[in-house]
């Protein structure tokens, strides 16, 4: 017993001492909070992956990335949050992964007054009319930019009559909320919508009834290679349409899973997963190669995930927030924190990975249509639809 | 809906149902036996589907080292309870037995995993691998409480199951697998095309309980199980030992789970934690069977997978709502019907 309590004691004392130096440095202190384990770990992982090839100097400042993992469950992100808040004293906090854990840590950090970046997708994050996203800011597109493009695309292609299938979560539902919007102002009517789980072991009974309404094209709102399942089911069902799908699902183990069945389905992406198609007067080319040249030199070929990309873009805004801040103040401050950001809000044409970022005070998101184009899989590759 | 829609669904329901019938025949088997709720069976369908995943990528699945590592903790286990009663000549066969021939088989599998094998191989090598699971499984967790209350044994199987699941994150990665379909044919049946998969997954469930129904009716060792299921103390009495009982009960839910996996594999995407999912719903067909009727867990189960298909067609939204209530009506009826047997009157 006693050599466990002279153990801990000395755990407690190492703790203690890397907190101090920690503090006396006066570094900055980034605390990243995302979803590395449990349902949503297939997005947080490779955010994970992206915070470890970060430099660990900007602008001739130290960085210290502390990175927690809050297992796609919202308790857990908010107890990060604090814990970050309070005892790391961090100036900015980059999370999570996902919606829910995101909207609950707003708001912590506005109570607290410390600057977010958010890497989930839903706008009501970064809602204006919420005085509380005041200190909020997010880099992946939100599903309105994106449900457009897919009407859009549709239209073009003379579809009158959709069919949708999601998820039966906030992800489903918020697709389908958005696809409904923009298929009325493109004139698409959408004559049947169904939900199932990440987990079912069939669709079989929604893709039956999906393919009796007999639509012209099919919408799936999956993220991951769940998306892989209605899909897969639709073609053993012969169903002849146009498939779609959220970009969610662009990641390489989706095209491992959905095979042969994937061939001509389309969805809209941000472009830095295609960039090397992308023409070189496009200004993403040159940066989303930066980043993905240095995630695939350690993570392998091909091992690229537009979720990455949104982690790195929060990098990017914070790299170019930064050297602004610190002439006002120092690090580990209240005025610092303010500084950082006014410093983010006053971001202009950023060129990250994902998109061109401007920031107002009532947009902190963004992003405009540069953040997005339309991709085709075509025998297990992403291909620029032009 | 029409004819053909209702009989694509029936075909779909009974492919589900003929899987959780296998897991609820193993949850009941595990359950009379050691008063074990096996919440990890899911884990075992899971580790099934991925490790044969990971075989046909040509990488060897991180089912062998965890194998290895059990081997090596049930062998330790094994020294020092020999040790302990003062038997330490028996220590080389029990640690050959608990540790070598597991480790054997993981040396094999992971000798060839970055061979091409015919698929029988690996189907072969797949269950192997899980199969060796359950026993040191039932050797390293649950043999040391095997007399706890019905109460703690869940709640180290609920531990169980978390901690398989984490595994499963750590070795097989957060995306899912499928495994390539036994036949992609189907059969024209008047006008429904039924196909051959599915086809093959009911046939095989039935092939195994069929087999099983032998090894019960017909062995010593199937006997033995019987009547331990029947009576603990009176089966310990008359020379049947519990620990064997136990390991081998584990043994027979493990080969049926690692089948589970493999039927499961071709027809959906099998992720490290939809485990738990599918050995709910085959536990949903235990219930209705009282954890104690073969017969009516198999039945139990085909009617979970019938209503989970017809469910998903007229109210995709509430499908799992719809199968779980099911157990409620279930559950009153039973406590209504059935006189509750004291077992436990140690």
């Amino acid at each position: 017993m006693k050599a466990r309590h002279t153990l801990s004691a000395l755990a407690v004392a190492v703790l203690a001492a890397t907190g101090l130096t920690a503090a006396a440095r006066a570094d900055v202190n980034v605390g990243v909070t995302l979803s590395a384990t449990g349902p949503a770990a297939s997005l947080g992982i490779p955010e994970k992956n992206t915070f470890e090839i970060l430099p660990a100097t900007i602008a001739g400042e130290k960085i210290n990335w502390i990175i927690l993992d809050d297992a796609s469950d919202t308790t857990k992100a908010v107890t990060n949050t604090r814990k970050l808040i309070t005892e790391d004293k961090v100036d900015l906090i980059v999370g999570s992964t996902i919606t829910p854990n995101s909207l609950a840590m707003v708001d912590i950090v506005s109570e607290a007054e410390v600057p977010m970046i958010s890497m989930a997708a839903s706008a009501r994050i970064v809602d204006p009319a919420n005085p509380k996203t005041r200190w909020v800011f997010k880099t992946p597109q939100s599903d309105a930019l994106m449900a457009d493009a897919i009407a859009v695309s549709m239209k073009a292609s003379g579809v009158k009559t959709m069919g949708y299938i999601g998820f039966n979560d906030a992800y489903g539902e918020g697709w389908l909320n958005e696809i409904t919007k923009s298929a009325q102002i493109a004139g698409i009517k959408i004559v049947a919508a169904e939900k199932y789980n990440r987990n079912d072991t069939s669709v079989t009974g929604q893709v039956l009834k999906l393919v009796s309404a007999n639509p012209d094209a099919i919408l799936i709102g999956a993220a991951g290679t769940p998306g892989a399942t209605p899909q897969k089911e639709l073609a053993a069902r012969g169903y002849k349409g146009k498939i779609y799908q959220t970009h969610g699902v662009a990641n390489p183990d989706f095209l491992r899973v959905v095979g042969k069945d994937g061939n001509g389905t389309i969805l809209p992406i941000g472009p830095m997963l295609v960039y090397e198609q992308l023409p070189d007067s496009n200004p993403l080319k040159k940066s989303a190669a930066e980043y993905i040249t240095k995630y695939e030199a350690k993570y392998g070929k091909d091992s690229r995930s537009t979720f990455g990309g949104h982690a790195w873009d929060a990098y990017v805004l914070f790299a170019n927030a930064l050297p602004s801040a610190l002439k006002k103040a120092k690090p580990g401050t209240k005025e610092f924190r303010v500084a950082l950001r006014d410093a983010l809000e006053a971001e202009k044409e950023v060129v990250a990975s994902h998109g061109v970022y401007t920031m107002t005070p009532v947009d902190h998101n963004g992003l405009d249509n540069r953040a997005r184009t339309m991709i085709r899989i075509d025998n297990g590759k992403w291909v620029l639809v032009k | 809906m029409d004819f053909s829609i209702a009989a694509l669904l029936a075909q779909d329901g009974i492919t589900n149902g003929a899987i959780y019938a296998l897991l609820a025949l193993a949850l009941v088997l595990v359950f009379t036996v050691t008063r074990v709720i096996l919440i990890p069976s899911g884990e075992f369908v899971v580790y099934g589907t991925l490790t044969l995943a990971g075989f046909q990528l040509g990488k060897p699945p991180g089912t062998i080292g965890l194998v290895v590592a059990m081997a090596a903790i049930a062998g330790i286990m094994e020294a020092v309870a020999c040790v302990r009663r003062g038997e330490s000549a028996r220590i080389p066969r029990q640690v050959a037995l608990w540790t070598g021939l597991p480790v054997a088989i993981a040396a094999i599998a992971a000798w060839l995993a970055p061979v091409e094998l015919p698929f029988w191989a690996q189907l072969a090598l797949t269950l192997a691998l899980v199969t060796v699971l359950g026993p040191l499984l039932y050797r390293i967790v649950y043999q040391p409480v095997a007399e706890a209350t019905v109460l703690v044994l869940l709640i180290v199987s609920v531990a169980v199951h978390f901690v398989l699941t984490g595994l499963g994150l750590a070795f097989f990665g957060a995306e899912g697998s499928r495994t390539p379909a036994f036949s992609s044919e189907s059969i024209q049946v008047s006008d429904i095309n039924v196909s051959v998969q599915s086809l093959l997954v009911v046939g095989t469930s039935i092939a195994l309980i069929a087999v099983l129904a032998l090894f019960f009716g017909r062995t010593l060792y199937g006997k033995a199980l019987r009547a331990t299921a029947l009576n603990r103390i009176g089966a310990r009495l008359t020379g049947i030992s519990p620990n064997l009982a136990g390991a081998l009960t584990f043994t027979l839910a493990a080969l049926m789970c690692a089948f589970c996996g493999v039927l499961i594999g071709p027809i959906t995407t099998v992720y490290y934690e939809s485990g738990f999912l599918v050995s709910l719903k085959g536990f949903v067909g235990a219930i209705i069977g009282g954890m104690v009727s073969y017969p009516l867990a198999a039945a139990g189960a085909l009617l979970v997978g019938l209503l989970e298909a017809y469910a998903s067609y007229f109210a995709s939204g509430f499908k799992e709502v719809i199968v779980f209530t099911l157990i409620i009506p279930v559950l009153l009826w039973r406590s209504f019907t059935s006189h509750h047997q004291e077992e436990e009157d140690e």
